[in-house]
Formats: C-alpha cells, structure tokens, sequence
C-alpha cells in the first residue's frame, strides 16, 4: 500500500488485533487493527442511537431568573437563530451537532448490522464515502466546550439548570468517539473481497 | 536515492477505500478503483489552486469577523454588543480566565494559526523546498485537527441565543461576525482537506535528488 500522508510505497502484513500500523517515512496511520472492532463499534453504535434520541428528546438547559424558568431543548438554539435571521449560521449548527452524528451512527449501523449478521449490506462504497465526508463535519465535543463557557457568563444573571439531554448528549459524545476508534473500514473490505 | 513511492511505480492509492491501484498506461483520466469503484487520482485534484482558493477567502471573511459584533445583549432597551475580543476581554475582567483562555486559543490564535500554516506549507511547496519534510507533514496534520475547536464561539451563540430569552428584560441576537466566524471555520476546514501532503514530499524528493 502507499501511505496516505506522503505516498511511500510499503509492504503492510497483518496487524495484530489491537495494535495500529505508522509510516516509517512521515508517521502517517495506515492501519488501526482494535480487539474486536467490528462488534465493539456496533455495540457502541446502538447506544449512540439511543442516546442520539434521549438528547433530542429532553430539556437540555434550563435557565431560571426572578422564578421565570426557559427550559431548552438542542433544537431551540438551532430554531432561534433561523428566526434571527441567521440562516446560515442555523444550518451550520444544525449540521455539525445533529446532522453529521446523526448520519455517523445510520451509516455505521447500515454497516454492522448485516456484518454481524453475516451479509454484505447493499452500496458499501457509497456508504463509506459518505461516512468519510461526515466524520469531519460532527462536532460534539467542541460543542460540549461550548456549553462549558456558555454556562459560567450566565451566573452572574441567573441560575442554568443541566437537564437530562445534557448528560446523554455527554454520553453520546464519548461512545460516538468509542465507536470510530473501533471502527476498522480495511476489515469490512477485507471481508468483501473474501466473499466475492 | 530518492524514496519508491506510489506516483514514480505508476499506482494510486484510492482515497475512498486506501487499496493501492495500478494505473492503466497512457492516459488515466476516469479510472476507478478495482475495489469501491471511486475514480483514481495520484493526488488531490487541482489541490494547490483550491486550497490557495479557500484560505483567500477565509483571509477576506477573517477581518469583518473580528471587526463585526457577534452578539447584542438587548436588555430594557439598552443593546451591548461584543465581538470576538471583547468577549475574552469580558471573562478576564469578571474573573473567568481559564475561560477566557480556552476562547482566546479556540478563536483567536486556532483560525490565524490555521491560516498562516497553510500558507507557509503553501509556499513551501511552490518553491519545491526540501526542508524538513516530517515536521511540514506534522504541521498539516496538526492543522487539519485544530481546526474545528474554532467551532467554540459559535455555539457559545447558539446557546446563549436560546437560553437568554426573557421578552424585554433581556434577549440576546447573534451578529453579523459570528456569520463571518462560522465562514472562516468552514472556508479553512475545507482548505486543509483540499490540500495534499504527499506533495511535500514530491517536491522534498525531488529536491534531495
């Protein structure tokens, strides 16, 4: 294979389970091999789906001033700066903490499930290819430092409550991260090719 | 001697599924990968135009970002509006420097830091420089995984904008900088992905040669 970062050409052998490959040339990865990759990353996915739901679902924010409480959900900020006017702004939101997560965890499930189940899902390529574009674009964990700044300059006028939402979107975040690091695409290949 | 790579052996590396493609001789326009069917390109298209391209743009989106307020705090008919540095000015004065650092990194120094790096791996690479080819790579690398903590501000808008909204004792209204902001992280996120490292080390190889 050639390596992704700088094009030198190498011979890659097997990887062992939970071990990763690095170019001897510009230490670019060419391989992550995790123990057990495909079904820890559906297990990890499932739950994501989960928990994508409960986030979406309950109160993410409360905020409460002179007894007036305004409870929020992800969508009420997204919702709110569209009516500002900020249609761009709104939608890049809207794409980065819902959109991207939200087609990570379909299509890795569109993936895993029939693997696990032993069939090939049907336009693997296009799949991958979408996932690849998606993956950049999903930022949980930015907006979790958000939050963390967001929270404190409010204090000084009035008290924020966490809701429910808050803590499955927390969860969400780190087993969508659980979830790629598993994630293998040269396995699932590997066993395309061997059924063809 | 220079390094084999995939370019010199006639190959393609296919940037959808990674498998390593021989390119058919003579003109290889259209391709496709023998294995997910993605059309073969040795390197990123016209990388160095896009990349130019989009990090212009984020130059000229970068001045009316930081110029312009990001958000008005309207309360009993007073507005007060902020801008990218008047609010990590804000959180240093009330006492809130941790966060005011976290801001000042994510918005201030990630989007010129992002920006002047890609230029500089841009001209290195005109030049044909063979300078240090493993610490450009790491730089670019670097540059491609920072970008999106940018991101920081924007949603400190978002959820401010949701929260604060209490009729006319005080709403909060997202700026025009923070449209600004958002564009300079999309422009410069697309300007890292468009560019290729692996012509850095055509040009380093050429060059040690």
């Amino acid at each position: 294979m050639a390596c992704p970062d700088c094009d030198l050409l190498q011979r890659l052998g097997d990887v062992p389970e939970g071990s990763r490959a690095l170019c001897p040339r510009c230490g670019g990865l060419l391989r992550r091999n995790p123990r057990n990759g495909q079904e820890r990353a559906l297990a990890l996915t499932l739950a994501a789906a989960v928990l994508f739901v409960v986030a979406n679902s309950f109160p993410f924010l409360s905020f409460e001033m002179k007894g007036e409480v305004t409870e929020t959900t992800l969508m009420t900020g997204i919702v709110d700066l569209y009516q500002q006017g900020k249609a761009e702004l709104s939608m890049l939101v809207a794409l980065t903490i819902l959109l991207a997560p939200l087609t990570q965890i379909a299509l890795l499930i569109y993936m895993l499930a029939p693997l696990r189940l032993n069939r090939m899902p049907w336009a693997l390529p296009l799949a991958f290819r979408l996932l690849r574009h998606a993956q950049p674009w999903s930022m949980m964990e930015v907006f979790m430092i958000g939050i963390l700044v967001a929270i404190p300059k409010l204090m000084g006028m009035a008290s924020v409550i966490p809701g429910l939402a808050l803590w499955a979107f927390v969860l969400l975040m780190l087993v969508l991260a659980g979830a790629t690091a598993a994630f293998d695409p040269e396995s699932v290949w590997q066993r395309r090719e061997a059924r063809r | 001697m220079t390094a084999p790579t995939a370019l010199a052996a006639h190959c393609a590396s296919c940037h959808d599924c990674g498998l390593l493609c021989r390119l058919p001789a003579g003109s290889h326009a259209g391709a496709g990968c023998a294995r997910c069917g993605a059309e073969l390109h040795t390197r990123k298209p016209n990388s160095l135009q896009r990349t130019w391209a989009l990090v212009l743009a984020a130059m000229l989106c970068y001045l009316p970002a930081n110029l312009f307020p990001v958000m008005t705090v309207v309360s009993l008919g007073q507005r007060q509006s902020d801008t990218i540095f008047s609010g990590v000015v804000y959180l240093l004065t009330h006492g809130m420097w941790p966060l005011a650092v976290i801001v000042f990194i994510a918005s201030i120094c990630v989007p010129v830091l992002k920006i002047v790096s890609l230029i500089s791996l841009l001209v290195s690479v005109h030049r044909g420089s063979g300078w240090h080819p493993v610490e450009r790579t790491r730089v670019y690398r670097l540059t491609e995984a920072i970008g999106r903590w940018s991101m920081v501000d924007i949603y400190v808008v978002t959820i401010l904008v949701a929260l604060v909204r209490l009729g006319n004792l005080a709403t909060i209204e997202a700026g025009a900088g923070a449209v600004f902001f958002g564009s300079v992280v999309v422009l410069t996120m697309l300007a890292a992905e468009s560019f290729d490292p692996r012509l850095i080390w055509d040009r380093a190889g050429a060059a040690r040669a």
